[in-house]
């Protein structure tokens, strides 16, 4: 899909709301955001869709394309992919059948539980990590770290282990379960992700893989109400979760290493903790470690920014559940056991979206021009200008997107200038003109 | 296309700047990305050696289309023995800096792996 535009994002900008703050620019991790024309925008092969910057606006403005439910009308059967997080959402007495009854009820045919992927990938990530791999193994499960790495750190892209997402794998197992236990065809089959965040959106619309096997994607938000309401419908089918705690764990941070155990393992979560990581890998170091579990969100997907609730309190619900769950012997579906199944089909390439030009000589030339106007700033970040820092207006300005009197302290630097000459130049005066009033002066100089 | 930074001996909050600053500026030149990954380690150990062993320093990176190159030059107490230096492993660094994990001695043998060319010169009791 989406052959006319080279990049998709979710995350886009409500023209209407944005006053042209600067608030955004300055928490874009890719430094993807500039203000012109009293407005944001996005440089599209930069961004990240992390939703820094919808959590940020204080006006509104950001928002996440997703999927709208009335997409479920184009297939005959519709299966609900309900992301692990989506299971913390709702009170101390609400388990996940409950939440799988309430998607029936509005409207659903089928479910197949990522929590329940969640658990098999787990299983392949242990494999992987028992052979020989670039350490530390970095997790593929958070889109917004992997395009982070594309855009930011592409010489760590090799350590992102080759296995798919729960998301991906769930809508695998969902498919082939339509496939073989309905004798539905593809195109009948409609696979939709309940999301806590936009990173899913865009990894289902341009992902890393061949093809999603996802077929739309719906805010978590937008069904929670709906799905509140039908708790407690008394027409919601009581029906079964299969979810073990291991693969609901996932839903926060942490949870994925806990899955894995055995190994010398690190979780972090917040996108500018990641890459404070990630620097520290790039620079050698974290070799002890085996795998990093690394999250775009604060809390891990329970704080992504297209969920209902408080993070804190969401986290506080998973807690509770895996405790219960861990007391239940899970009873899984059989899941294949050939680890190729889980591996992703084609290698995650770099992003080079930070170049100043294809050609090398003139590179180097920009950016010796870029560390002479960096060092003419004066250094405040202000943002004033439109760009997130003086470093990088000077970078906009050598690739002709900016000019040097964006800079309000430069500009006034100009106007005093400008000022002193001018009345400089008021002082002067033609030969014409300035004839004394009276006395003596040049009266006395000669006829 | 000449970059310098400053390096001061101890001061390990800032230890990183000028590896991160360097690959910045190699992202923007477009450089090859396994060049830059070698670059940001030679950097790196480069300037940890300034913050453990020197009073100050500095650390310089030359950009060419073909080739890079990285300086690094403190007032320290000096190298004695550069051989026994390169082995991988051996450290004079202090046992309260080895606590912070670093200081394990593979600091120029990284550096060494990492880059085609390497010159160390060094004078001691300066």
């Amino acid at each position: 899909m989406n052959n006319m535009q080279k990049y998709f994002h979710s995350v886009m900008l409500d023209r209407d709301n944005c006053k042209g703050c600067t608030n955004c620019i300055k928490h874009c991790p890719t430094e993807a955001i500039r203000v012109r024309k009293g407005r944001a925008r996005i440089i599209e092969e930069r961004c990240i869709d992390c939703g820094e910057c919808i959590r940020i606006c204080p006006n509104r403005a950001k928002l996440a394309i997703t999927d709208s439910p009335e997409r479920l009308a184009e297939f005959r059967h519709t299966v609900a992919l309900p992301a692990p997080s989506l299971y913390a959402q709702f009170g101390p007495q609400v388990m996940p059948r409950h939440i799988l009854g309430a998607l029936l009820d509005f409207g659903f045919d089928d479910y197949y539980e990522v929590a329940v992927a969640a658990h098999a990938v787990s299983g392949t990530l242990r494999e992987h990590l028992s052979r020989p791999h670039p350490r530390p193994a970095i997790s593929s499960a958070c889109p917004a770290v992997v395009r982070l790495m594309q855009v930011r750190f592409p010489g760590l892209l090799e350590n992102v282990v080759p296995v798919e997402t729960p998301m991906e794998i769930a809508a695998l197992l969902a498919r082939a379960r339509a496939n073989r236990e309905r004798g539905l065809k593809n195109n009948d089959i409609g696979i939709f992700f309940i999301t806590p965040c936009p990173a899913k959106v865009t990894a289902v619309k341009q992902p890393f893989g061949e093809v999603s096997g996802v077929d739309g994607v719906i805010s978590m938000s937008a069904v929670y109400g709906e799905l509140l309401n039908r708790l407690d419908s008394p027409s919601a089918r009581v029906t079964a979760s299969l979810s073990p705690a291991q693969g609901v764990g996932w839903g926060r941070s942490g949870g994925e290493n806990h899955a894995i155990m055995n190994h010398s393992l690190l979780a972090v979560d917040g996108i500018h903790n990641v890459i404070n990581v990630l620097d520290e890998i790039e620079r050698g170091g974290l070799r002890d470690i085996d795998y990093v579990e690394a999250q775009s969100c604060t809390g891990g997907c329970i704080g992504g920014p297209l969920v209902p609730q408080n993070p804190f309190v969401s986290r506080v619900r998973m807690e509770n559940l895996v405790k219960k769950l861990s007391r239940r012997t899970p009873e899984l579906p059989d899941l294949p056991a050939d680890p190729n199944f889980y591996r992703l089909k084609r290698p995650i390439l770099p992003l080079p979206t930070l170049k100043l030009s294809h050609d090398i000589n003139r590179a180097i030339a920009m950016l010796e021009q870029v560390e002479r106007i960096s060092g003419d700033l004066p250094g405040l970040d202000c943002g004033s200008c439109g760009s997130p820092n003086c470093r990088a207006l000077a970078e906009d300005i050598v690739r002709g997107y900016a000019e040097t009197s964006y800079c309000v302290f430069k500009l006034r630097e100009k106007l005093q200038l400008l000022a002193r000459e001018i009345v400089d130049l008021s002082q002067m005066q033609p030969p014409a003109m300035g004839r004394e009033q009276s006395g003596t002066g040049e009266r006395q100089e000669k006829e | 296309m000449e970059m310098n930074f400053n390096v001061k001996g101890m001061d390990f909050n800032r230890a990183g700047e000028a590896a991160a600053k360097f690959k910045k500026a190699l992202q923007l030149v477009g450089m090859e990305v396994a060049t830059i990954r070698k670059a940001v380690i030679v950097a790196y150990e480069a300037e940890l050696n300034i913050v453990i062993h020197a009073r100050q320093g500095s650390l310089t990176l030359k950009v060419y289309s073909d080739r890079l190159e990285i300086l690094a030059q403190d007032e320290g107490p000096g190298i004695p023995d550069i051989a026994l230096a390169m082995q991988e492993g051996y450290s004079t660094a202090p046992p309260h800096i080895r606590e912070m994990g670093f200081g394990a001695g593979m600091g120029l043998p990284n550096i060494s792996k990492c880059s085609n060319n390497l010159e160390i010169e060094s004078e001691i009791d300066v």
